[in-house]
């Protein structure tokens, strides 16, 4: 059997991030499998720009971003196997892959990393009723086939779900000379960031429906046409707000979910809210020794966070590798009040440490709390907070004690 | 005249109260930044946008080289630029950064590449 003293599983922005900074921080023996036969992950399909805001100050499209990491790694001679899937990971870190060029592979490792991103909710999640045409697609597989394979999915084209990347392909196919007839939110509330919102929709007269949703599905081969309906406050479709609209396309932005099916054969513990690991503040999983960041752990708006969140996630490992442990956690993070989760779940209450979380429901003229029993850990005054925008904190190691559990709310 | 734009410049998102007459604005608030400012400035006088698409490759490896402006135009012009870039073709390699159109219909900005798509075996 092989061995390595990390294995990154995924070779996106999170998985390579972490590979760079493991060097850095002294761990030589680093192997990185990605599936594609190219590293970069969802970035390679991410063709608009607005990457790198926060880490390059400037504004770049997904594969920009994606290139300055792929050059960095191939600088210093990372070892990366692409078009290799990872079938298995046990408790005892020993990781199972498969690759064309290389067959079976088996490898023990010190530390496992988690950077296998998230994939889209698909209308069988919605379970909406219809027929089963040609002709509906995820946000995701849509701009797969426009921006990677040079195939144009449709002409006459509804959205529903308000997701970003729903956004962004709304813009993408009018781009393209199709008609986006409008997109279908059933909260009253857009999921997607306000910005995309001005730039994908009201720039280019796309109307959004709030509170709305789709009933139906109709078309034999192809789609021929969706019924939307307006839904009351319990997402119920409201009888009689009923109206049939002709299309040939129907795109799906509908949600994201951390793609764990390997973690859990790992036996890390997921949390049911965030779909992704319970934490420690080392990005370490209950299971020692496998960590994990990035979308597989909590879905994130932007990748700069990415990137930097499986920056800390390396800091941690590379101490777990060349120390042999870490710090325990033993106090445990609470979401409170209009907080929907939080990341770390647990922490040691000694080390400084970024905390990120969502609220439930959009709010104006808020604070942000940060409580250990009496004593008020941080506090942050927001003008506005809402469930598309992921807040992060800063929690400094000398704010904390490390003798009581940590609540996190919003008033 | 009072509106609230939202400023797309960064995530951040600001919600802006600008108040103005015609072109000139008196005051703004709800945002972070002096590029707040700007925006609503820019976005009364003369509304801009940078656009990202796609132009074919031949012998490439991969049939798209993803492509974007180096400097925002006219809202206005944006369908005019998709035309001028949907007639170009590139041939296998292109790196990222290499110039498809320079100054696009007189606009002031660039076409580039934004991945590198090497020659197929």
């Amino acid at each position: 059997m092989m061995h390595r003293q990390a294995v990154i599983v995924g070779g996106g922005p999170a998985g390579l991030a972490a590979a760079l900074r493991l060097r850095e921080k002294g761990v030589q023996d680093i192997l990185v499998l990605e599936r594609e036969q190219l590293l970069g992950g969802i970035l390679r399909q991410c063709i608009h720009d607005g990457f790198g805001l926060t880490r390059f100050g400037e504004s770049l499209s997904g594969p920009e971003y994606a290139q300055r990491f792929i050059d960095r790694v191939k600088a210093a001679n990372l070892e990366c196997l692409t078009d290799c899937t990872v079938l298995d990971i046990t408790p005892e870190k020993v990781v199972t892959a498969a690759s064309r060029a290389k067959g079976l592979l088996q490898i023990q490792a010190d530390a496992v990393l988690l950077t296998m991103g998230c994939r889209e909710r698909t209308r069988g999640a919605l379970a909406t009723p219809g027929t089963r045409p040609a002709g509906v697609y995820t946000a995701g597989v849509a701009q797969n086939y426009i921006n990677l394979q040079n195939i144009m999915v449709g002409h006459e084209v509804v959205i529903l779900g308000s997701g970003d990347i729903g956004l962004i392909m709304a813009r993408r196919m009018t781009l393209e000379g199709a008609h986006v007839k409008g997109v279908y939110e059933v909260q009253p509330y857009p999921s997607g960031l306000p910005r995309n919102i001005e730039q994908c929709l009201n720039d280019y007269g796309i109307p959004l429906h709030l509170s709305h949703t789709v009933v139906d599905i109709r078309g034999r081969e192809r789609l021929t046409s969706v019924v939307v309906a307006q839904c009351d406050e319990r997402f119920r479709p409201i009888p009689g707000t009923e109206e049939e609209i002709p299309c040939d396309t129907l795109i799906l932005s509908v949600g994201l979910i951390p793609e764990n099916e390997l973690s859990l054969a790992a036996g890390v513990e997921l949390d049911a809210r965030t779909r992704g690991a319970f934490v420690d503040e080392h990005c370490q999983t209950q299971v020692p020794g496998i960590f994990a960041a990035g979308n597989v752990l909590h879905v994130h708006d932007l990748v700069d966070f990415v990137s930097l969140e499986a920056e800390a996630l390396a800091d941690s490992a590379a101490e777990y590798i060349l120390k042999g442990s870490l710090p325990a956690c033993c106090l445990e993070v609470r979401a409170g009040q209009n907080v929907g989760h939080v990341i770390p779940q647990r922490i040691s209450g000694t080390r400084s440490f970024t905390l990120s979380l969502r609220v439930r429901q959009p709010l104006t003229d808020v604070s942000v709390v940060v409580r250990q029993g009496d004593r008020e850990v941080l506090r942050k005054k927001m003008r506005k907070a809402l469930p598309a925008e992921m807040i992060q904190l800063p929690i400094r190691a000398e704010k904390l004690t490390d003798s009581a559990d940590m609540e996190v709310y919003v008033e | 005249m009072k509106r609230t734009f939202t400023c797309i410049v960064c995530p951040n998102g600001c919600e802006i109260e600008a108040e103005y007459e015609g072109t000139e604005v008196f005051s703004v608030t709800g945002n972070l930044c002096p590029k707040g400012k700007a925006y609503v400035t820019q976005e009364l006088v003369d509304p801009r946008r940078t656009i990202a698409t796609s132009v074919r490759v031949e012998g490439g490896t991969l049939p798209l080289a993803s492509v974007r402006l180096t400097r925002p135009i006219p809202k206005a012009r944006i369908f005019d630029v998709m035309r001028e870039i949907n007639r170009q073709t590139l041939t296998a390699p292109v790196r990222i950064g290499d110039v498809v159109i320079r100054d696009v219909l007189g606009l002031g900005s660039d076409v580039i590449v934004t991945k590198h798509i090497e020659k197929a075996q």
